[in-house]
């Protein structure tokens, strides 16, 4: 019921908008629950969408996500224009950040966002260039018979 | 165990959305970075956490917990609330730290 339909979402999120955390993986979890996708499958695109908004909010200036379902893959896709990774080995070690304290007050910044990202994707990729911008991709996969 | 059964028990105050309270529990996660509770929490979980911006109703929404208790007398903002009630997320306190309370509730769960 789900592998022969495809469908996706393109969105754009603006950097410093801390108000609008969480608008766009709501919406993005909300489709894949309509389109019947399974639980644990939604559960972890909601993880990776949620943190890939919060990092685009708390540093680039804008960024956009799009998301895609084709046959039992989920693949979310995060592009900003930000300052881009110096050290991409560092920041996916967990408890490394940069962030600054506006970050932290709103509860973010404890360095779990994109080691959050590659744990609950079962593929994950970041490319980044100092100056321009990061793109992280994950891929999460499921079944038919994820279904309950 | 309902949301209603931990007011209750202990005391809370309600600060939203007493229309949701009969809300099934079945876990809690304490903490106050939301990328620990976004991983770790599970549906149905309480969220114990001195945390009270707006980003706490986005994490709890997102995560379907089933409420979200703020502690040391911490109270929700305005904003907090606003999108407490749009999205229908209880948010309750607490006077006690985020130990006894969450103390309290595993010990509550354990019993039911």
């Amino acid at each position: 019921m789900v592998s022969d339909k495809n469908f996706g979402g393109y969105f754009t999120v603006k950097g410093r908008e801390f108000i609008d955390a969480g608008l766009i993986s709501s919406q993005i979890k909300k489709v894949l629950k309509e389109h019947g996708v399974p639980e644990e499958a939604v559960r972890k695109a909601a993880v990776v969408a949620f943190e890939a908004e919060v990092n685009i909010i708390s540093y680039a200036d804008v960024g956009t996500i799009s998301f895609s379902v084709e046959n039992g893959v989920i693949t979310i896709e995060a592009t900003d224009k930000g300052a881009g990774i110096p050290d991409i080995k560092r920041a996916l070690i967990e408890g490394f950040s940069t962030a600054d304290d506006q970050v932290r007050e709103m509860g973010f910044g404890a360095g779990m966002g994109l080691p959050n990202i590659k744990k609950f994707s079962d593929i994950f990729e970041i490319n980044s260039e100092v100056g321009k911008g990061t793109v992280v991709k994950s891929i999460i996969k499921f079944t038919e018979k994820d279904v309950l | 165990m309902d949301v209603k059964t931990i007011v209750k028990s202990l005391g809370l105050d309600v600060f939203c959305c007493p229309d949701m309270l009969d809300r099934p529990v079945d876990g809690g996660y304490s903490g106050d970075l939301l990328s620990d509770v976004m991983a770790n929490a599970r549906k149905d979980n309480v969220w114990v956490t001195r945390q009270v911006h707006q980003n706490t109703v986005a994490v709890a929404t997102l995560k379907e917990l089933s409420a979200v208790i703020v502690v040391q007398g911490a109270k929700p903002d305005a904003n907090t609330l606003s999108k407490a009630v749009k999205e229908g997320v209880p948010i309750l306190g607490s006077s006690l730290s985020a130990f006894e309370v969450t103390g309290r509730i595993f010990k509550l769960l354990g019993a039911s």
